[in-house]
């Protein structure tokens, strides 16, 4: 098994931290994982993505044109990796900020309404743990007692009293995940 | 057991450093490999293994207090990017002129001059040349990996150590700035004084004793002859790196008639290359160089007498192709690939290039 994934959205979004804690799951699983920032002249609010790969065996390029899976979190985005999806490929996205809706009709497309959910709950931090839910129900690469360990590994002790929300989260995602 | 973390090659490298008995890092910060001084600063090894970790004010005054703990027989290392190494040159040519052993790691930029802070490999003339003046060269160490991050941080002070020679990890932005998982080593202590005295005894700059003469870490000597002498143990010991250190690995080779030769995050990126290949019915492989200097040249040329043609893909406008075509000496084509001044090449672009400039299709 390998799976390629892109997770492009705004800074700020927790979209590197999200990666991270798909990175650390897959360790918690005994895979092999490479999480490779787009990094440069970047600062809060503009783009952000990350590529990260979990394989059962030794990973190759970091760097990559075309992926399993792109969780999309905003029209730019959108504009740059909906192409990039390999065909049979799954694409996630949140329709909030989102213009223009995916086209192609040879891949998995599915929608999370993280942004909202978020808000609704009063708490929009928890964002990126609703969209990682929506992609483990959708692409069950990582079980989720393994991704509690991963959160454990990935954030400080301090942070720890935080890790029954992020899960819960991760379950309002995993239930309200939709076919688009 | 041993501890497996999620890293960036950045961090692992100032773990790797605080495990492996280092004595002293001295540097100065500059993108894209701040976190190595970060993380040092961040774990204040001082308190737990009594390693230094001091910013200096400029490179230059860095690479020289690097000279003056490798003198006393310490394990001490440095790290910068492309500009702030070129400022480190005169420091690397009178440590290679005092046979001083140290680490030097060098996280590539795109360049000329301040050029840009994405990755790139344009310095591989500068670090496998030598770089500074004189007739020397480092020994040369290219990861490709977070795992390599680690492991070379220890393997290259044993390297610098044996030979009494600079040793450089020649990294690039991906590798320091991705996170892959690493297993960390277990902690080795410094060195006391009698390890030092049994390790660099001969030349270390410990004290004169009664009983011995003085030692003197210096890269003058105004007699040509002696000069002459001295650049004949130099070379000797290039040769002798070139017959017991020289690394490389091979992927897919065995039945390739194409071979990729790449190092560091390129020859990542030609692995998924050689898979995108052999999926086309494409026989190609991967000979990744580990050690830039002494440069792999015999399994290369072991691998000349069967392959059809190899294509040199590195992040620079044509520098290890040069090595390579030493090596294949005209055999068979052998061309080069690249993208440079900080974009990375796609695997798709590396296989079109494979087609069109050696299969000719």
């Amino acid at each position: 098994m390998t799976e390629e994934i892109i997770i492009a959205g705004f800074g700020g979004q927790g979209v590197l931290s999200m990666g991270k804690i798909l990175a650390y799951s897959g360790i918690m699983q005994d895979q092999e994982v490479a999480w490779m920032p787009s990094y440069g002249p970047e600062m809060r609010g503009g783009t952000a993505n990350v590529t990260v790969i979990l394989s059962d065996e030794r990973i190759s390029s970091p760097v990559l044109t075309r992926y399993d899976t792109a969780i999309i979190l905003n029209q730019q985005s959108m504009d740059k990796f909906e192409e990039a999806v390999k065909a049979g490929g799954t694409l996630i996205y949140d329709p909030n900020g989102i213009t223009r809706e995916p086209a192609r009709d040879d891949i998995n497309t599915f929608k999370i309404e993280a942004a909202r959910l978020a808000a609704e709950s009063g708490n929009p931090k928890i964002f990126n743990m609703i969209v990682l839910g929506a992609f483990l129900k959708v692409k069950p690469i990582v079980i989720l007692d393994n991704v509690e360990k991963g959160l454990e590994k990935s954030l400080p002790a301090r942070h720890h009293h935080l890790i029954p929300v992020n899960v819960e989260a991760i379950r309002v995602g995993m239930t309200r995940v939709e076919k688009a | 057991m041993a501890e497996i973390k999620l890293m960036k090659g950045n961090e692992v490298i100032a773990e790797a450093a605080i495990r492996c008995g280092c004595d002293g890092y001295f540097g100065y910060p500059i993108t894209p490999q701040s976190e190595i001084m970060e993380t040092l600063m961040a774990r204040e090894p001082w308190k737990e293994t009594g390693m230094v970790v001091l910013q200096a004010e400029s490179e230059i005054a860095a690479i020289n207090m690097v000279y003056g703990a490798a003198a006393t027989g310490k394990k001490a290392m440095t790290s910068s990017s492309s500009p702030g190494i070129s400022l480190k040159q005169e420091g690397l040519t009178y440590l290679a002129g005092a046979e001083l052993p140290c680490l030097i790691v060098d996280v590539v930029r795109g360049g000329p001059g301040l050029g840009t802070i994405q990755p790139a490999q344009s310095d591989y003339f500068q670090a496998t040349r030598g770089g500074g003046h004189g007739d020397y060269h480092l020994l040369v160490l290219a990861p490709a990996s977070v795992q390599e991050m680690n492991d070379f941080v220890a393997l290259g002070f044993e390297l610098a150590f044996k030979y009494r020679n600079p040793v450089m990890i020649l990294a690039d932005g991906v590798i320091g700035q991705m996170m892959e998982k690493v297993r960390l080593d277990e902690y080795v202590p410094r060195w006391s004084d009698a390890d030092i005295e049994r390790v660099a005894g001969e030349w270390a700059l410990t004290g004169k004793r009664k009983e011995r003469e003085r030692h003197v870490a210096t890269s003058l000597e105004l007699d040509a002859y002696k000069q002459e002498e001295f650049n004949h143990k130099l070379q000797a010991k290039y040769r002798r790196m070139e017959e017991h250190d020289t690394r490389h690995e091979e992927l897919s080779c065995d039945d390739a008639e194409y071979i990729f030769v790449a190092y560091g995050s390129s020859a990542r990126v030609c692995q998924k290359s050689v898979q995108l290949c052999r999926e086309q019915g494409i026989k190609a492989g991967l000979f990744r160089p580990i050690t830039l200097y002494p440069f792999p040249k015999r399994p290369l040329q072991a691998l000349s007498r069967r392959a059809k043609g190899f294509l040199a893909v590195e992040m620079s406008a044509g520098q290890m192709i040069e090595d390579v075509r030493l090596a294949i000496n005209g055999t068979v084509p052998a061309e080069h690939f690249g993208r440079y001044g900080g974009v990375i090449p796609t695997p798709d672009e590396i296989v079109e290039a494979l087609k069109r400039q050696i299969i000719k299709t």
